[in-house]
This record gives C-alpha cells, structure tokens and sequence, in this order.
C-alpha cells in the first residue's frame, strides 16, 4: 500500500491556506465516504467517543444539517448550541462560549459568524479542532469543496475547467473558497455580476471579471449560481430584483445561446425566478441536490482528516503491516 | 529498507494459483454448492484474491458466483495510534447481506484484529447466514480469538519478520517474501 502524506492541519479555517496535495486528498477521501449515506445503517465507528459542538451564530439549513448528518455518521456525539437561546444573548462572547464547553471536554468546534475570521480567533484560543462554517464575508471551505467534488464527479477532472461564479460575489464566502480552491486545482475562474457586486481588484485572485453574463456563459463549462443576499445588502446596488433577473438572471433562454450543456450549481438557498430561474433550477443540467449529497460525503472526509492522525513527527516511523 | 539479499520466497506464482484452487474446492465442498455464497474481499489484495477465488469457483461449478469489496479502515481500533495516515478505499456490498453465506477473502491473517474490524462492518449490512474466511497466508500471533476456516499456507514466523504478499494486478507480479523487519 502507498503510503499518502499525512494531514498535518489541526483546523480547516479556509481554503487559501491549503495545498494543491491537501485539496486532492480531501476529495479522495470524501469519495468512499459517499456510499455509507448510501447503506441501511448509516454509521461507522470511526468517530466513536468524539464530541463535537456545532456553534452556528448564524441560519442555515444545509451546512448544519450537513455537519450533523456527517458528524452522526462518524458515531461522534454532536450537540447544536442554540445561540439564539444561549447566552450570547446576555451578551457572552465568543471565546467566553467556547471555553465553557471545552470545560465539558470537547473535541471538536464547527462554526459558522457573521464575522470573517472568528474561526481563527477561535482557533488560537480553544484547544479543539475548529472547522469554519462561514466566516462573514471571508471563506466557507467545506462548501467550496464540495462544488470542486460535484465538477469533478461531473467532469472527471478540475484542472483547465472553467468555472463562472455569477451573482452578489462581493458578499459571497462561498465564491471566495471556490476561487481559492478552483484556482489551486488548475481551473480558470471568471465573475459576473452588477459592478457593485464584484469586488474591486478581484482580478488579482487570478479571476477574469465578465461585464455581462452572456459572455460568462458562453466561456463556461459549468456556472456557479449565487444567490441574492437581501440579509446582507445595506445599500441598494441595483435597481430592482426584476432588473437584476433580466440583466443576470440565469435563464433557459441565455443557457441555450451558449449552444451546448452548460453545468448549473447553486450553493442553496435559492431565490427563484431572481438569479436563477425556476426551469433551470429544476432542469436536466444542474447538479444542485448532487451538492447537497457530496456536501455530507466532504464533511465526513474533512471531520475525518481532522480528527485522525497523528503530529508530523509520527510519520517517520515505517509502514505497519498489522492484520 | 532490507536489502532483497534478506527476502526469503515463501510462495511462488503456481504455489499461489493452486492453493487458491484447492480452497475454491474447499468452499464448495462445505457449502455443497455456490448456493448463497458471496464472496467478499478484504482492501486491498484481498480484493484481488477474491477475485482470482470467485473466477476459480465459476470455473469448477459453471456458476458465476457474486462478489464485494470491503474496506476497513473506518474500522479498525488503532487509528488513534498508527502513524501513517489511513487510506479509506471502498466498499461495495449488496444493501442487505442476511442469509447470505459469506466468505471473507484477505492476503494476510496475522493478530486478526483486520479481521475484527471486517466482522463489524458486515454486520451493519445484515445478519449473513455464515462468515467464512479464507487466507492465503496464516502467519500466527494472534491477539484476538479469530481463525480462518481455509489457509492457503500457514507460514510460522517471528515478530520481527514482515510478510509481503504482491499480486500481479498491484505489484507487477504475484508472490509472497518474508523478510526481516
């Protein structure tokens, strides 16, 4: 048996900071993972006696159901903090939270703040392992990795795709981890949006920043489609809903100019008829339930990595054999 | 790295063709027949040699007999202190396993603890009828009660001896060495 390089990482707070080796072996490794959702008996052992606190300052549907589902699978004891019946309410801070439940010996923390880089904070803090969940504006790793699972299950591979991000990227953690990851992997990504949704300079990530989404499109294999962040807006940066659908909605009609299939993602949730049309998002080329599913096989994998292991200086000892 | 001066050939590519035979023959004699019979390899050679043991039974019965894959590394009770960084590979068995006859296929039985894990995970698929096991080495040194039923080669050796067992379809070609560790 070949023996792979060890994940040294004690944390996953973001994709900039990863290798090229280190993203491969995380989707090579959610690749098994994806048949135990598959089973009868949903559950491996191999978490088994591991606490993990799922620390969500902020809504969500998928990625803590997610986590849930990945962490439960593993055999880990998962508890979801409730922040909005915590106290955080009476106005504990963050570390104070953490540091309490790591007084109840804790091994791991997922979590998701409506501030970019609490996770690091976080993480220079506590003793446990800390997964970001989404930071603010900053990274939402587990995600950009399962869109690079989905492209790759899709296309069979990620180096020279191209891959357009379309929408409120400014805002969007979702876009900056598939740029960072995407860019890593060898892909070429390109953004498209209002101008006051496209950040300034962006073209230094490496991106190539499309005017118009026809164009985007017409360069794509596959689009990333994001949605409209209401919540987040605090100016308006563009007219109406109903312009921005007519201007950069993603529609049948504009996916059928491009002439051939083009991949439709969606990091959820959706915002029918605003930045993707129904049809689309219900058509035969959109991969956004599959996301959905790699999403749980990709937090098994990165929980798994994490929680494995042993420090850097282990990995001189020779291969075992023990059966 | 020993040198290959130290590497004793213990089992030849015919040696391995023929005990591997003499089991199919084994397995089909105790089950009197391929009825209900699946058999399973464990990652990563063992999968190999499940496959060589299932060709073999097709040929001697004329019935092509089902076969799975199992990985254990999810498994296994020493991730905690082993230093190398685990590979999970994959598994592929039927959804339900229940009353089905099961023989298990794996390169090396040495503590047996591969083998303990392997017993977990297939009971999470369903209640088989019977687990058999099938190996082409015993190298003794058990540490848990487990057995094979059907042994190609029992080869005695020390703890300080390592079994290496390569087969064409990984390695290049088929045989098994014992060298010191």
């Amino acid at each position: 048996m070949t023996q792979t390089m060890l994940f040294n990482r004690k944390h996953l707070l973001g994709l900039e900071e990863l290798n090229r080796e280190e993203i491969q072996l995380i989707l090579d490794t959610a690749e098994p993972f994806k048949e135990i959702s598959e089973r009868q008996i949903k559950k491996v052992p191999v978490l088994r006696g591991k606490t993990i606190v799922n620390l969500f300052f902020e809504p969500s549907t998928r990625t803590l159901t997610s986590f849930e589902f990945a962490e439960k699978r593993l055999s880990a004891d998962t508890i979801n903090v409730n922040i909005s019946q915590s106290s955080v309410v009476k106005g504990e801070t963050l570390v104070d939270t953490a540091r309490n439940l790591e007084a109840m010996r804790i091994d791991m923390v997922v979590i998701r703040h409506s501030s970019s880089g609490a996770p690091a904070f976080l993480a220079e803090r506590i003793d446990s392992n800390v997964i970001n969940a989404g930071d603010g504006w900053h990274e939402h790793p587990t995600q950009g990795l399962l869109d690079m699972l989905t492209l790759r299950d899709h296309f069979g591979k990620l180096k020279g795709l191209k891959v357009a991000i379309v929408g409120d990227v400014v805002h969007s953690r979702v876009a900056r981890s598939d740029i960072w990851g995407l860019r890593k992997m060898g892909a070429k990504v390109g953004v498209c949006g209002p101008p006051t949704l496209i950040p300034g300079r962006i073209e230094e990530l490496g991106v190539k920043v499309y005017p118009h989404i026809e164009d985007a499109i017409a360069e794509a294999d596959a689009v990333n489609v994001l949605r409209i962040q209401l919540e987040r807006m605090q100016s308006n940066t563009f007219p109406s809903l109903r312009e921005y659908n007519n201007l950069f909605g993603v529609t049948s009609k504009r996916l059928e100019q491009a002439g051939r299939d083009v991949l439709i993602l969606h990091p959820g949730p959706m915002n029918r008829g605003v930045e993707i049309d129904s049809d689309v998002a219900d058509g035969l080329n959109q991969v956004i339930l599959k996301q959905v599913t790699n999403g749980v096989a990709v937090r098994m994998a990165v929980l798994f990595l994490l929680a494995g292991g042993m420090p850097a200086a282990a990995a001189q000892a020779a291969s075992m054999r023990d059966s | 790295m020993s040198s290959r001066e130290n590497e004793k050939l213990v089992l030849d590519a015919a040696m391995m063709r023929r005990s591997i035979r003499r089991i199919a023959h084994e397995v089909l004699e105790q089950n009197q027949g391929t009825d209900r019979l699946l058999v399973v390899g464990i990652q990563t050679r063992g999968v190999n040699l499940a496959q060589r043991l299932a060709h073999c039974i097709e040929e001697i019965e004329g019935v092509k007999v089902p076969m799975g894959k199992l990985d254990i590394t999810l498994y296994r009770d020493d991730l905690r202190h082993t230093p190398v960084q685990p590979v999970v590979r994959s598994t592929d068995l039927p959804s339900d396993i229940t009353g089905l006859v099961v023989v298990l296929v794996d390169d090396v039985l040495f503590t047996g603890r591969t083998i303990r894990a392997a017993l977990d995970a297939l009971v999470d698929f369903g209640r088989p009828a019977r687990i058999i096991l099938a190996v082409l080495i015993d190298r003794g040194h058990r540490e848990l009660p487990i057995r094979a039923d059907f042994v190609c080669k029992n080869l005695p050796t020390s703890k300080n001896e390592e079994v290496v067992v390569k087969v064409i379809e990984v390695d290049g070609k088929d045989g098994v060495w014992i060298k010191p560790l």
